[in-house]
């Protein structure tokens, strides 16, 4: 220790730090590097401006994206028991739950709504990656099955968009009872003759890739998306291989024959719409 | 060895050594006395062990090389056993063995995973890690149990669907998810023992039932404690905490809503009294079979269904 790590060296730093731009202004494309202003990735739906790598995006956009005319109407889920288990790791659950009601404003990862797309009436269940990684518990499961329930009710289509890391752990095997939750609330929608169809976007792991995201009529993914089971580092740690190249991309599960297309996000509404349109003639509701 | 047992084994071979100057030195009453005097204490040991073991403990338990497997209670439970092999896709996966055979009189299907018991059956079963093939077995078998109306049985024993390259290559997810599908789509009665590691989603792919069942030191967990403390602590030296906190337990599931049965392995563990533990399970199985045979297949499959919708609520 001596005055010049201790004031020389800060010194410096702060006149370095002061030239960093501020982080909520620029994005880097995790892809190609370049560093994309703020709002013009925005206006572009969250895909680079230069490589067209589809960044990871936000339920509500992601909503408004995939819904005609970005229009739609919320459905509230039921409530659940908050932390059933009281489970501690190095954080309590409860304060991880409440940092990320903050920080979302929404009570879980799972958000319903309905709406049409082209013209068909259909009922969505996004995932909100930022709430937890998506991760899937109770409410999860229970936002599921009222989507199905709903969307037998309205003998509408039904369209899951996993964005989601698993199981939630901090709910252990209530987390893990939501695999067969889902696959009923999926089964429901089928039994009733309409069509499902899974949005597959990044990441779709563990718990939910192994549940109701691989059991659709057709599925759907995003390009350069991650869709697996298990997690690379798993693997890796389990086999000692190295791994190939764009292993579990969407672009690899497509040609392993996992997914019917990849599709770019701002051909997500026309796409699907006409899908159902032919899945679904004759449903269409009138335009207004 | 399990490390929580040595004290009770260092007093084993005491009693082993004390047995054979017994032997050496007829009706030798000293020798006689404290013979039963350490056999005494060892029971008390054993008992007061087995009946306070820790999250921990029982995970070490349940992973017990010693502890009876799939084929163990095939051998102990079903007769005429005839095992089916292969996915029709693409191979035959020895770490989920699948078949009919007759249990009690009555013809069903039987579907679990094996660990194995020595090195080359531990590698040829894949140390009980079914890929997707093993998956789409098991998917085959409940629709020929559909069928043939015959009940379902499942002994669930993995650490979990196996983490490789081809297994995501061919799908794990899909052939997970498919096989929930057909544990939820089968129109007889299924019943899963765990008897071992329930080991996350390769576990629950064959354990969607109308009846769960655990074996007293049994586990069944969304991720192994291990795993859990390298995410969530960071380190897998939390793994006890992890366990703890995973509420993985038989008798945390049961309290949960999650099973509906524990099934008492004898004091010492089902490693010391493998027969013992197979004959418990035997009459679970029966006692959960009775109640369920006869119903028509809209109750028992609605009833599959509700067992599970209704779990956390």
């Amino acid at each position: 220790m001596n005055w010049l790590t201790n004031l020389v060296r800060p010194k410096i730093r702060a006149l370095v730090d002061k030239q960093d731009v501020p982080d909520n202004l620029w994005t880097k494309c995790p892809k190609c590097d370049s560093m994309l202003f703020h709002r013009d990735i925005a206006n572009n739906d969250n895909i680079c401006t230069s490589c067209d790598y589809h960044m990871k995006i936000d339920v509500i956009t992601r909503l408004k994206i995939l819904f005609d005319n970005g229009e739609y109407t919320r459905i509230e889920c039921p409530t659940v028991k908050d932390d059933p288990l009281k489970f501690k790791d190095l954080k309590k659950y409860k304060d991880r739950l409440k940092d990320a009601q903050q920080k979302t404003g929404e009570k879980d990862a799972l958000m319903v709504a309905k709406g049409t797309i082209g013209g068909i009436p259909t009922i969505i269940a996004a995932f909100d990656f930022r709430f937890m990684g998506g991760s899937m518990g109770a409410a999860v499961g229970d936002g599921l099955l009222t989507a199905a329930n709903l969307a037998v009710e309205e003998n509408a289509a039904f369209i899951t968009v996993p964005a989601s890391g698993g199981a939630r752990m901090q709910e252990s095997m209530i987390s893990l009872m939501q695999m067969p939750r889902s696959v009923i609330a999926v089964e429901k929608v089928k039994q009733a003759g309409l069509p499902y169809i899974v949005l597959l976007t990044d990441p779709t792991t563990g718990g939910v890739s192994a549940s109701f995201a691989m059991l659709g009529d057709i599925h759907i993914a995003e390009p350069a998306a991650q869709i697996c089971f298990a997690g690379r580092r798993v693997i890796q740690e389990t086999i000692r291989e190295e791994l190939p190249e764009g292993f579990q991309t969407a672009e690899y599960l497509l040609e392993h024959g996992m997914v019917d297309m990849i599709v770019h996000r701002k051909d997500l509404n026309s796409e699907i719409g006409k899908v159902l349109g032919l899945l679904r003639p004759n449903k269409a509701q009138p335009s207004k | 060895m399990l490390n929580f047992e040595k004290p009770l084994l260092e007093l084993e071979s005491k009693i082993t050594e004390l047995q054979r100057m017994s032997n050496d030195n007829d009706n030798d009453s000293n020798i006689d006395d404290a013979l039963k005097n350490l056999r005494d204490k060892a029971d008390r040991m054993l008992e007061k062990t087995y009946t306070s073991l820790t999250a921990q403990q029982k995970v070490m338990v349940a992973r017990h090389p010693a502890r009876p497997h799939f084929s163990n209670y095939i051998k102990g439970l079903i007769t005429d056993f005839t095992p089916l092999a292969g996915d029709r896709f693409f191979s035959e996966d020895p770490a989920l063995i699948a078949g009919i055979g007759r249990f009690k009189d009555q013809p069903c299907v039987i579907i679990g995973q094996e660990k194995g018991h020595d090195t080359a059956s531990r590698i040829h079963h894949n140390f009980g890690m079914p890929r997707p093939e093993g998956y789409r077995k098991a998917q085959r078998l409940m629709d020929i149990a559909s069928r043939f109306n015959l009940p379902v049985i499942t002994l669930v024993d993995t650490a979990g669907a196996y983490p490789g390259i081809g297994a995501e290559e061919r799908g794990q997810s899909e052939a997970i998810a498919k096989s929930i599908e057909s544990c939820l789509r089968c129109t007889t009665p299924i019943i899963s023992v765990i008897i071992g590691e329930g080991g996350s989603g390769g576990a629950v792919a064959i354990a969607t039932a109308n009846r769960v069942l655990m074996l007293e030191h049994s586990i069944y967990s969304v991720i192994s404690p291990e795993g859990c403390a390298s995410i969530l602590w960071r380190s897998s030296d939390y793994a006890k905490e992890a366990a703890e906190a995973l509420k993985l337990t038989a008798q945390d599931l049961k309290e949960l809503n999650i099973i509906d049965e524990i099934i008492p392995e004898p004091i010492g563990g089902a490693h010391r009294f493998p027969q013992k533990t197979i004959e418990s399970v035997g009459i679970a199985i029966e006692k959960s079979l009775e109640q369920l045979v006869g119903q028509d297949s809209e109750t028992i499959r609605t009833n599959r269904e509700n067992r599970f919708i209704n779990i956390g609520s």
